[in-house]
């Protein structure tokens, strides 16, 4: 059977300006290829980005995009998928994006369970102004913004806290194995809920610590060790693997999947009425909504 | 101005009942044809405290909640300490003669003592006395000769549906007080005449949602600050019914964004706040500017700066709607003058918003957003104007041109959803198709020349805007000795003021006033002043920063200034002998 989509649909003409090396092409290409797995129109698909070097991304693709600002793009997300939850509303950026300057959006958009796909690019370092800190950085690591004693705080969990806020969908992925992370973005895109996935996604310019070679000697597919993605409190368990408790194993792969969780969308009183964006304007019944008023 | 009028004032701590007692009222009022204005005094505490509402209730039109009232009902000492000096010859004050004392050497020559044991009263209906101040309502009621059929009906619309019991209590109650008038020498025989033709009473929050449904809003983001909270309470009791989503979200920075996105999606979308929770908005309004998302931001002012005065009015915030965001973006201010007002210009800032792109600002105050005003039936048949969108499954060679350069600067839209019109809305700089010239392009030659086509395109919208937004309008005598210079809600008491020194002082007096804010109506306006002699710019802020922007605007310095800035709305008569004073 002939796609109706090849890859190249979704390309669009712009090239991408990363760094040779990035770990964000992979992630790009990891998207793109997810979308053609699951043969999304791309005019149903909506791309949110805040800003940094990983918020780029929807330039490169020829879907729409909303390239917003910094830190707000998963609540830009929200209210695009709330006027129109027939569009594929699709979350990138980076982890000073997502878990530095718009972690509370992020929390409270999980604990909607609203039927978004955020995909956090996690070099743990900002990129795009050159080398400070993250909120995900490790401990003692020395940049621009911590020259004398390195990081003196703790970096964030990124899955712990997803499983804490209440997504459905839990996965971290790595740009090294492109086939795993489109796989694992297919997956959360097709869950119906919050679904994230940290994408480890080397910054080969700024950060000399997390590194291709790094990751590629600690990961390991935690699926393929038995782990039960129903299971909340394995994943709980599984989470504190990395970066908080230990730093030497990284489990990838899907840590929690829960399709029972109603959505915001099911709940949502005004979809009674349909798809807000199809609703014809104006107002039938307007003595009635005088009444109150007499 | 020449008919009697009732005037009612009920004081109490906050807890005691006194709002709900003043909006029954006020309900009665209106229920009885008369034109209702009230203004609320109140502090942020949830016990405790001295708050007031005054209902002013007229056979004519009313444009403030008057001066002093002819009725006071004291639910405790601190009122009658406060206002028992006010009330004017021929009134009366009610108190509960069990913890309230007055002093009669205070209280002015002819007006009517009326204590009564409200707790006692009440708690031969019901133990806990919870209907102490309808005791006390049901007094004023008869006092003023109100029809009693009022005060049922009232209670069964507020009750009857889910506790039929309290309303058969509360008119129980509300008899038990008007027997009480009755035995100590029965109404003030004011002679107020009910024309009996039901009026519609509401705020101006209300009329603000209430005109965003009719422009068929369909999201609606808000986090909870005073004096706005009201357009979230009736949002989200009524918009679900009509297909509006409704959220009350984690912060002010997720309202405005999430209202970005919902517009880019391709609904009508709003977001309504206070100056303090429009500060976080500042963040992403410019966004909405950059991206060219059409918004409709409602800020209703309260006493700043910081957290200020939580529960008192204020027209302080215009410099911060003026200067919000960085950069330059076209933006519309608009500010309603009245209830009706609140309702017109929220409709209309939809299609503005739609028309233009770009985000349009509401710019109201506690005192007419939280004050009940009545007013004509409300027609929901406004127009509805969309703007520039692209058709549905055309071609398009590469990227669509989102931000193509035109004359008007309105570039066609294009909804998520529609086939074959991808693009990518870009808050960094972008060029027409949507792609940044941010990043790798800025600085290169054909770029610099490219950033500034498409910041005049933007920039381009204020024409088309300005000619689009209400003008500024002269009401008032051709020929008067002196114009008053106003914005937003200090409509009514300047109009009121302009009628009494007309009538009682022959001084003619006219009015200049602007419904749009910005962009600013400068030829208008100058023409206008041309024609005028001296004038009195009246604001609330301590600045004058409306007359900063119009002489900014027209070079024009008003003659003399009154501004106000203690948390209190102009009164009529204050404005009233500051005329007097200047033309003296
Ligand atoms: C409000 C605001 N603060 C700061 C910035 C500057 N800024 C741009 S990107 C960025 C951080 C980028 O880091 P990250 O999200 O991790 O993305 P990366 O570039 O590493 O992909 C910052 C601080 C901004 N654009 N806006
Ligand atoms: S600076 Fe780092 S994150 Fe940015 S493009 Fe280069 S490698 Fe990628």
């Amino acid at each position: 059977m002939k796609l109706a989509f090849e890859l190249e649909t979704y390309k669009s003409e712009v090239k991408p300006t990363w760094c040779p090396g990035c770990g964000d092409f992979a992630v790009l290409n990891a998207l793109q290829h997810a979308l053609t797995e699951l043969q999304l129109e791309p005019w149903n698909v909506l791309l949110v980005s805040g800003i940094g070097c990983s918020s780029n991304l929807p330039q490169f693709l020829s879907t729409y995009g909303f390239h917003a600002i910094h830190g707000r793009a998963v609540a830009v997300a929200e209210g695009a998928k709330l006027a129109n939850p027939d569009l594929h509303v699709i979350v990138t950026g980076g982890d000073g994006d997502g878990y530095g300057i718009g972690v509370g959006h992020f929390i409270h958009a999980m604990r909607r369970n609203l039927d978004l796909t955020y995909i956090v690019m996690n070099n743990e370092i900002y990129g795009l102004t050159t080398g400070q800190a993250s909120p995900t950085s490790e401990m003692g690591m020395k940049t621009k913004s911590t020259p004398i004693a390195g990081v003196i705080e703790n970096p964030i969990d990124p899955i712990a806290l997803a499983l804490s806020s209440g997504a459905t969908y839990v996965a971290r992925a790595f740009s090294g194995d492109v086939k795993q992370m489109s796989e694992l973005v297919a997956k959360g895109i097709e869950h119906h809920g919050f679904s994230l996935i940290d994408a480890l996604s080397p910054c080969v310019t700024y950060n000399k610590i997390n590194t291709y070679e790094f990751f590629r000697k600690r990961v390991y597919d935690l699926n393929k060790e038995g782990h039960d993605a129903g299971d909340l409190k394995a994943a709980f368990l599984k989470a504190l693997e990395w970066p908080v408790v230990q730093r030497d194993r990284i489990p990838l792969g899907l840590f929690y999947r829960n399709d029972k969780v109603p959505t915001y969308e099911d709940l949502e009183p005004a979809y009674k009425k349909g798809n807000p964006v199809k609703q014809p304007l104006g107002v039938a019944d307007a003595d009635e909504i005088l009444k109150e008023f007499l | 101005m020449s008919l009697p009028e009732i005037v009612f004032r009920v004081g109490g701590a906050a807890g005691d009942g006194v709002s709900s007692t003043a909006e029954s009222f006020a309900k009665m009022c209106s229920r009885s044809g008369l034109h209702v204005w009230t203004y609320s005094s109140y502090q942020s505490v949830i016990r405790g405290g001295h708050v007031w509402t005054q209902v002013r209730g007229s056979p004519e039109p009313v444009l403030s909640h008057g001066t002093v009232p002819n009725v006071l009902v004291c639910l405790n000492q601190q009122t009658m300490d406060v206002h028992q000096g006010d009330i004017l010859a021929g009134g009366a004050i009610v108190y509960d003669s069990d913890l309230v004392k007055p002093d009669p050497s205070r209280v002015a020559k002819g007006v009517r003592l009326l204590g009564m044991s409200l707790r006692k009263l009440a708690q031969t209906i019901t133990p806990n006395a919870i209907v102490r101040n309808t005791v006390a309502l049901g007094a004023a009621v008869r006092l003023y000769e109100i029809d009693f059929r009022h005060v049922e009906s009232a209670f069964q619309d507020i009750w009857g549906d889910k506790k039929p019991e309290i309303v058969e209590q509360n008119v129980r109650a509300a008899k038990l007080g008007a027997d009480a008038v009755d035995r100590a020498g029965g109404s003030l025989h004011l002679g107020v005449p009910f024309p009996e033709e039901p009026r519609y009473l509401m705020t101006g929050n209300e009329a603000v949602a209430l005109g965003a449904l009719a422009a068929g809003v369909r999201f609606h983001a808000q986090y909870p600050m005073t004096p706005a909270s009201s357009i979230l309470h009736w949002m989200a009791a009524h918009g679900p019914a009509h297909g509006v989503v409704v959220k009350q979200v984690e912060d002010e920075l997720a309202a405005m964004n999430m209202a970005i996105g919902a517009g880019h999606a391709g609904v009508r979308s709003m977001v309504a706040t206070s100056g303090g929770g429009f500060c976080l908005m500042v963040e992403a309004i410019g966004q909405a500017g950059m991206t060219e998302t059409p918004l409709v931001a409602v800020v209703v002012q309260r006493g700043g700066p910081s957290t200020g005065l939580p529960t008192k009015t204020e027209q302080g915030d215009l410099n911060l709607v003026l200067g919000a965001g960085q950069g330059d973006w076209p933006r519309g201010i608009l500010a309603p003058r009245h209830t009706q007002e609140c309702f017109d210009l929220t409709a209309k800032a939809f299609n503005l918003a739609e028309v233009y792109q770009t985000p349009i600002v509401l710019l109201s105050d506690l005192y007419l957003g939280e004050g009940f005003r009545t007013v004509d039936k409300l027609d929901f048949n406004v127009p509805i104007v969309r703007g520039l969108t692209a058709a549905d499954g055309g071609a398009i060679q590469g990227r669509f041109k989102r931000y193509a350069y035109t004359d008007s600067g309105v570039s066609p839209r294009a909804f998520p959803g529609t086939r074959g019109y991808q693009f990518v809305a870009a808050t960094d700089e972008h060029m027409e198709n949507g792609e940044l010239i941010s990043d790798v392009l800025a600085g290169l030659p054909e770029f610099v020349e490219e950033r500034r086509k498409m910041h005049e395109k933007r920039m381009r919208k204020l024409v088309g805007l300005r000619k689009d937004m209400p003008p500024p309008e002269l009401w008032g005598s051709a020929n008067a000795d002196l114009t008053l210079i106003h914005w937003g809600s200090t409509w009514g008491p300047a109009h009121e003021a302009i009628l009494h020194v007309e009538e009682e002082d022959g001084v003619h007096v006219n009015s200049l006033e602007f419904p749009t804010l910005f962009p600013f109506h400068a030829d208008e306006t100058l023409r206008i002043l041309k024609g005028v002699k001296r004038t009195l710019s009246i604001e609330g802020n301590y600045t004058g920063q409306f007359a900063r922007l119009l002489r900014a605007e027209t070079g024009y310095q008003p003659t003399f200034s009154f501004p106000k800035y203690d948390g209190e709305p102009f009164t009529w008569r204050e404005i009233a002998d500051k005329i007097l004073e200047v033309v003296a």
